[in-house]
């Protein structure tokens, strides 16, 4: 099975489910989606061992050649294991959702199509080498969480968190696009492993900072960073596999994922280092903060999730100031990339664990509100062993993987201080002492969500369904994943060889050529000097104070959170765009011609103007004209006369009258210039014109009222500077254009070859018809169109009534 | 309100065959002389609009029963396959030819193909102003 092919399995497979959904309505769909996950599962296993010396994969599907862009799916450390918690924990989640999802009640054929439409889409975006195609991947994601959290279209809050992540994330992905394209340009290619090659070149162009910042921002919405994170808690009304597999496990690690990938390129620049970690640092604790604020169990659990990936991305951040340093400090730092690595590995298993056991608390009690529930320790005791071993990892309490992490952070912390950056003095301390409080935070909502639920007095009467231990195939999937928790712990450094060694290596490849040159193992015991330790104990005590005194400082969120409020903000801007945007355009879109009218000819002046004022056209040259003769004048005398009765009178029929004067004077004028085509021609236009005006305003309503008097056009100001305008304009313009005259007229050609070429004598009757008669062609083809435009317009009875209407309006 | 019209009726009926001579030569003159298919055209509509002035559109209509609307088609149609017919003869699209033939009462007479493409110009302006006139002259 090649690479590529792997990453497309699931999609294709997914065009085969709504078959199976309808044809197959005895055995729940499910069952065969299972095997789908399985498959890779085993597959990618299968490039462990290898991965681990080392050894890297790629394989290409041309998708457009001209343009270089191809499907790369690239196998190193970091996309490997991405890949297995992918299609890992999506086994464990489609075995979940098999006995979750009521298979005669739910529409398992659209589920299970996003779900696999979604993994593909996720397995993309880890292996793709290339950036067109990892944004493709990327949007796809995406797409699918949309169509996920949004799975129960009927409910109004799953659209509503469906609509807000999707606004985020792809607002954050076009950015992204953004700065793959800038990056693209300035390093020449868009293959990652090429870029990584030459990241020296390209950290020292001008745009460099840009790519690097819209990346970033990509990653964080993705990655529910703050100021982003506000879309994942509302993210919570998808069902619950899709909450524990999209938005605990796999998705939202795509923006660790390309913060990670991306490391090689972008740490060379310190902003992408303070960014990382400070946004990674300050979403871990407000995250943590605000966990205990939340009263439902998903809630809290997506605070939870916001926090630890804040955790995780401070990690990486710190981890990429080893390209700063020199000699043992970067192995100091690299530990913390290291300690990242491993800390996602263990919150993909204790975080899918804990979704899994609130959807089955909601199943089983139907109800996730943490108020209505208590004692269901001695009900459902195999959820709570599972959930308390979660919460307990979360925490950072031995013997699970989450102290292991949770010690590796707090050293890696402590290490910024051996770093010299933007002269930090002692500024650095602030991040271990911010860590530390966010750990406290995470300690007392890991407890709030595990003895709030189970200890406590059990209130049957506030529950929708009598509690009772789920069905043993619910519980199978989070038992997995809390046996993992627990087996990490004690034997963390087979994870470390197989798995986060190799990622590391992909990470820093300027300090470890091989995954086997990472030296780190991982203990659980770091003797009595270590100061983590001592944090981490300082953690359980205050910890455990504050969660027995929960009741009485909580009231201070109600003060407190209302005022900052991120959503408050999102739904503002939400509100502004949309009212703002109908504002706006009700300003301007009056539904008024005259003020259509007003915009073009205001642009007509600017545009027309502003271009000859910058390109110094205006000329008036006097040399090339022809002498003026007497009879001109007097013509012109005529039309000027004609011109302002129309524009002064108060009557219609003056003013018609009027405009025919202007007409034939116009005919007077194509005389004495020689144009006696245009003359016959205008006369009879003129005459037929007049006519058809007269006949129109004959059966205009209300005629006697204009003709009293009583309404005058009226003058305005703007009308009239705006009329000007344009007719100064257009003169200018008319005279500029005569004054300089750069190429000579085509017209001697024809004047020589009228008889011999085209045989007639008539210059503008055999220009219409012989020289230029496509013209010609398509005038009559114009005048076709407009009787044809009249016999529908009043054989339709609509002409009538619509344009009398209209012209009464002015 | 139909009043007596004898004189204008007796003036139109000698006036329309002058103006529609007027209009033929103009159209036949164009090729050398100020004129073509669309003056001759326009002054062919107005002498039908004189006759609808003398008389009534009912009885103008008797007296020549055509569909403008035909009219603007067939004048349309003549000038595409005039210039359409070129490429027949493996030249592009929209060449004309010309040539000198005697014909019997003329005499020495030059034929040129863009008098066909004038043709379909002179009805397709007669079609699409009667069309108009008629139409908004119809309309109550």
């Amino acid at each position: 099975m090649s690479l590529v092919f792997a990453i497309f399995l699931p999609i294709i497979a997914a065009l085969l489910i709504p078959l199976l959904f309808k044809r197959v309505s005895s055995i729940h769909t499910g069952w065969f989606v299972l095997i789908i996950p399985l498959l890779l599962v085993i597959f990618y296993g299968t490039y462990i061992s290898t991965v681990m010396d080392g050894s890297t994969y790629v394989d290409e599907l041309p998708w457009i050649p001209s343009l270089g862009i191809s499907f790369i799916s690239y196998i190193d450390g970091l996309s490997l294991l991405f890949s297995l918690l992918i299609t890992g924990i999506g086994t464990l989640v489609v075995l979940y959702s098999i006995f979750y999802l009521d298979k005669n009640k739910e529409k398992l054929g659209n589920f299970y199509v996003y779900l696999l439409m979604f993994m593909s889409a996720m397995l993309g975006v880890v292996q793709s080498d290339h950036l067109i195609s990892l944004y493709f991947f990327w949007e796809l994601t995406s797409i699918s969480s949309f169509l996920l959290i949004g799975y129960w279209y009927t409910k109004d809050r799953s659209r509503f968190g469906a609509l807000k992540s999707m606004m985020i994330t792809v607002f954050g992905g076009l950015m992204m696009l953004g700065g793959f394209l800038i990056l693209g340009i300035i390093g020449d290619t868009f293959s990652i492993r090429e870029l990584i090659g030459e990241a020296t070149a390209i950290a020292g162009h001008d745009l460099f900072v840009w790519a690097l910042v819209l990346v970033l921002i990509g990653a964080f919405t993705k990655s529910a960073q703050f100021p982003f994170y506000i879309w994942l808690p509302d993210a919570m009304e998808a069902p619950t596999p899709v909450s524990a597999y999209l938005h605990s496990a796999t998705m939202v690690k795509a923006g660790l994922y390309l913060v990670a990938r991306f490391t090689p390129i972008f740490a060379l620049s310190e902003v992408w280092v303070w960014l990382v970690t400070g946004i990674g640092i300050l979403t871990l604790f407000w995250g943590s903060f605000f966990a205990v604020k939340q009263t439902d169990l998903k809630a809290i659990l997506a605070f939870s999730t916001v926090s630890q990936l804040g955790l995780i991305m401070s990690l990486l951040g710190i981890g990429s100031i080893a390209y700063h340093v020199t000699g043992d400090l970067v192995t100091t730092f690299t530990f913390a990339t290291f300690a990242a690595i491993f800390h996602l590995m263990n919150h993909a298993t204790f975080k899918g664990s804990l979704f899994m056991i609130a959807g089955i608390i909601d199943h089983e009690t139907g109800t996730r509100d943490i108020r209505k529930l208590g004692g269901l320790m001695s009900l459902m005791p195999v959820s709570f062993t599972i959930a308390l071993i979660g919460s307990l990892s979360m925490a950072g309490v031995p013997p699970f993987n989450g102290f292991l992490s949770k010690e590796m952070f707090l050293d890696a912390v402590l290490n910024l201080q051996h770093f010299d950056l933007y002269a930090m003095d002692s500024w650095w301390i602030l991040f271990p002492i911010v860590a530390w409080i966010a750990s406290v935070f995470t300690f007392v909502y890991s407890l709030y969500f595990v003895f709030y639920t189970f200890r406590g007095k059990y209130k049957p009467e506030q529950l929708p369904k009598a509690a009772h231990e789920a069905p043993i195939g619910m519980l199978v999937s989070p038992g997995i994943l809390a046996t993992l928790v627990v087996i990490i712990f004690f034997i963390p450094n087979f994870f470390g060889n197989a798995f986060i060694k190799p990622a590391v290596a992909a990470i820093q490849p300027l300090a470890y050529k091989v995954p086997s040159d990472v030296g780190f193992s991982i203990k659980a015991w770091h003797g009595f000097d270590s100061p983590a330790l001592y944090m981490t104990l300082g953690v359980f005590l205050v910890g455990y104070l504050l969660y027995m005194t929960i009741p009485k400082w909580r009231a201070m969120y109600n003060a407190l959170p209302s005022k900052v409020s991120l959503n408050g903000m999102y739904d503002g801007i939400m509100r502004l765009g949309d009212s703002g945007a109908h504002r706006f355009s009700s300003i301007y879109m009056t539904g008024s011609i005259r003020n259509y009218f007003v915009y073009m000819f205001a642009a007509i002046i600017v545009l027309l103007g502003g271009t000859m004022w910058i390109k110094d056209a205006f000329a008036i040259r006097l040399d090339a004209l022809a002498p003026i003769r007497f009879f001109e004048i007097l013509i012109s005398i005529l039309l000027i006369i004609g011109t302002i009765t129309i524009l002064f009178t108060k009557s219609r029929l003056t003013a018609v009258i009027a405009l025919g004067a202007v007409g034939y004077t116009v005919a007077l004028f194509y005389i004495i210039f020689k144009a006696p085509d245009l003359a016959l021609t205008q006369l009879v236009i003129e005459t037929v014109s007049v006519a058809l005006f007269l006949g129109a305003f004959y059966h205009l309503p209300k005629l006697n009222k204009h003709e009293k008097g009583k309404e005058d056009r009226g003058f305005r100001l703007g009308n009239f500077l705006i009329a000007l305008g344009v007719g100064v304009m257009v003169t200018l313009i008319a005279i500029s254009s005569h004054s300089q005259k750069l190429i000579p007229s085509i017209s001697q050609y024809y004047k020589d070859t009228v008889y011999s070429e085209a045989g007639g004598g008539n210059i503008v009757n055999v220009i219409l018809v012989d020289y230029r008669g496509f013209d010609t062609l398509f005038e009559i083809s114009v005048l076709t169109i407009a009787s044809l435009g009249i016999i529908g317009m009043i054989t339709l009875r609509l002409a009538k009534k619509r344009g009398a209407r209209k012209i009464e309006n002015k | 309100m139909k009043t007596n019209d004898l004189i204008i009726q007796t003036t139109t009926k000698l006036v329309f065959f002058i103006i529609f001579l007027f209009s033929i030569h103009i159209f036949f003159a164009g090729h050398y002389t100020p004129g073509g298919g669309f003056v001759g055209g326009l002054l062919m509509s107005s002498a039908i609009v004189l006759l609808l002035l003398a008389f009534d559109l009912k009885t103008v209509k008797e007296m020549l029963p055509v569909n403008y609307t035909v009219v603007t088609a067939i004048g349309l149609l003549i000038s595409i396959a005039t210039a359409a017919g070129s490429i027949f003869f493996n030249v592009p699209f929209f060449t004309h030819v010309y040539d000198y033939f005697n014909i019997p009462l003329l005499g020495k007479t030059s034929i040129h193909t863009a008098m066909f493409f004038d043709t379909g110009v002179y009805l397709v302006v007669v079609g699409v102003t009667m069309t108009i006139i008629q139409m908004i002259g119809g309309d109550e």
